[in-house]
């Protein structure tokens, strides 16, 4: 078995993570506004849903890293949980509000765009109340994270709902197809064997908008990571620096 | 003796397959409940009560759709290609209703066979495309009415 402890040192992971940080970054700020661009202006209205279906290049890329920042964050609560690597806390912990954020804007834009298609603004069939089941998750884990004074308590106990919780990513990715659940929401189009689902001009605006959002969570989740590691650094400096005063004081 | 590590693994991996299963068992057990909808047959096949409030989805069958003198109540018939229920409802229908789209009511039970909804809405299929793309594929025949 390959030695993960090794990639998972604090002082490796600053060491490589600092010139990605400016390129994802980089890469975030020029795809963004492409990409809206494009799904803005470019693309071409839909046929049935005319100007609503740009509400689509939001909402369908942040559904798509919702579920993958969750996955990530089960991933990594494992991790932690099995092999209790120093670092993959710090990285479930720094993914949770970027996942709860994709959730909330999934959940939004959705609304908003059932709202003149269905004729509702919210129903509970199980694609939709499977999301929101998401976003508390997504919640639940950030206030558990911090309920306790023993953070290391706290990261356990968090850790374990976020991998429980799993068991919603394949609920909410096969509500709509394989489960014949008949939700109100669509089947899965960009996915879907046969065609045309969706066609190419509306196609090459929803996969830069989803590079786009995938370049944010990478970005963000490096910031949240080292911006955690130089917190601890601070901390245990602190430590250090009463503990000698404390001796210091005692010696005089 | 077995390493902490592996058997924390072994914890998991064996926790998350029951947990899987077990909400495998769950869904196929109420699978029935969740549906969102019931459609025309099996509302046909069984008859549930008059005060029951449910949702009933199809297809608006063609021809069927007549607009009241009101200028509010429309009366038209949900078809499942096999079975179909007639539908009253009085408001505004949603912009995407027409023959042949796929739509939910929401409602009660008049009559085996008709129904009066409060609520009707639009189900939108996984078909993305621009106006022109569906015009021609209309004009080549490759069209597919059918949608749920």
């Amino acid at each position: 078995m390959i030695n993960l402890h090794r990639y998972a040192n604090p002082n490796q992971f600053m060491r490589l993570s600092s010139p990605l940080v400016p390129v994802v970054g980089f890469l975030t700020c020029s795809l963004f506004p492409i990409g809206l661009y494009l799904a803005l202006f470019v693309s071409p209205p839909d046929y049935e849903q005319r100007e609503t279906v740009r509400i689509m290049y939001v909402h369908v890329p942040a559904a798509w890293m919702a579920l993958l920042s969750y996955t990530l964050m089960a991933t990594f609560s494992a991790v932690a949980l099995i092999w209790r690597h120093p670092l993959a806390n710090v990285m479930a912990r720094s993914v949770a509000p970027i996942g709860a954020s994709f959730t909330l804007i999934c959940l939004i834009t959705g609304s908003l765009w059932g709202q003149p298609t269905w004729g509702t603004w919210w129903v509970w069939d199980a694609r939709l109340t499977s999301v929101l089941i998401l976003f508390f998750l997504f919640v639940g884990y950030l206030v558990l994270y911090g309920a306790f004074d023993d953070m290391a308590k706290g990261a356990r106990a968090a850790g374990l709902i976020a991998i429980v919780g799993f068991i919603f990513v394949p609920i909410i990715k096969f509500s709509v197809d394989l489960l014949d659940l008949r939700t109100l929401h669509q089947g899965a189009s960009v996915s879907k064997l046969s065609s045309p689902a969706i066609h190419e001009s509306m196609m090459w605006p929803l996969m830069i908008m989803a590079a786009a959002y995938l370049c944010y969570l990478i970005t963000f989740l490096l910031l949240g990571v080292r911006t955690e590691i130089m917190a601890a650094r601070l901390r245990a400096g602190h430590r250090m620096r009463a503990e000698k005063g404390v001796q210091l004081g005692s010696s005089e | 003796m077995m390493a902490p590590k592996r058997r924390r693994l072994y914890l998991v991996g064996g926790g998350m397959t029951s947990l899987g299963l077990a909400v495998c068992l769950v869904i196929f057990a109420f699978q029935d409940n969740l549906v969102f909808f019931y459609s025309p047959s099996e509302l046909a096949k069984q008859p549930l009560a008059a005060e029951q409030r449910i949702r009933v989805g199809g297809l608006v069958q063609e021809g069927s759709v007549v607009s009241e003198g009101d200028g509010l109540t429309t009366r038209f018939r949900i078809t499942d290609l096999s079975e179909s229920i007639a539908v009253t409802y009085t408001g505004i229908l949603p912009s995407l209703f027409r023959e042949g789209q796929g739509v939910i009511v929401q409602g009660y039970l008049q009559s085996p066979e008709s129904f009066v909804a409060d609520e009707v809405l639009a189900k939108h299929d996984e078909n993305y495309m621009p106006p022109e793309v569906a015009e021609a594929l209309k004009q080549s025949g490759q069209w597919k009415e059918s949608r749920d």
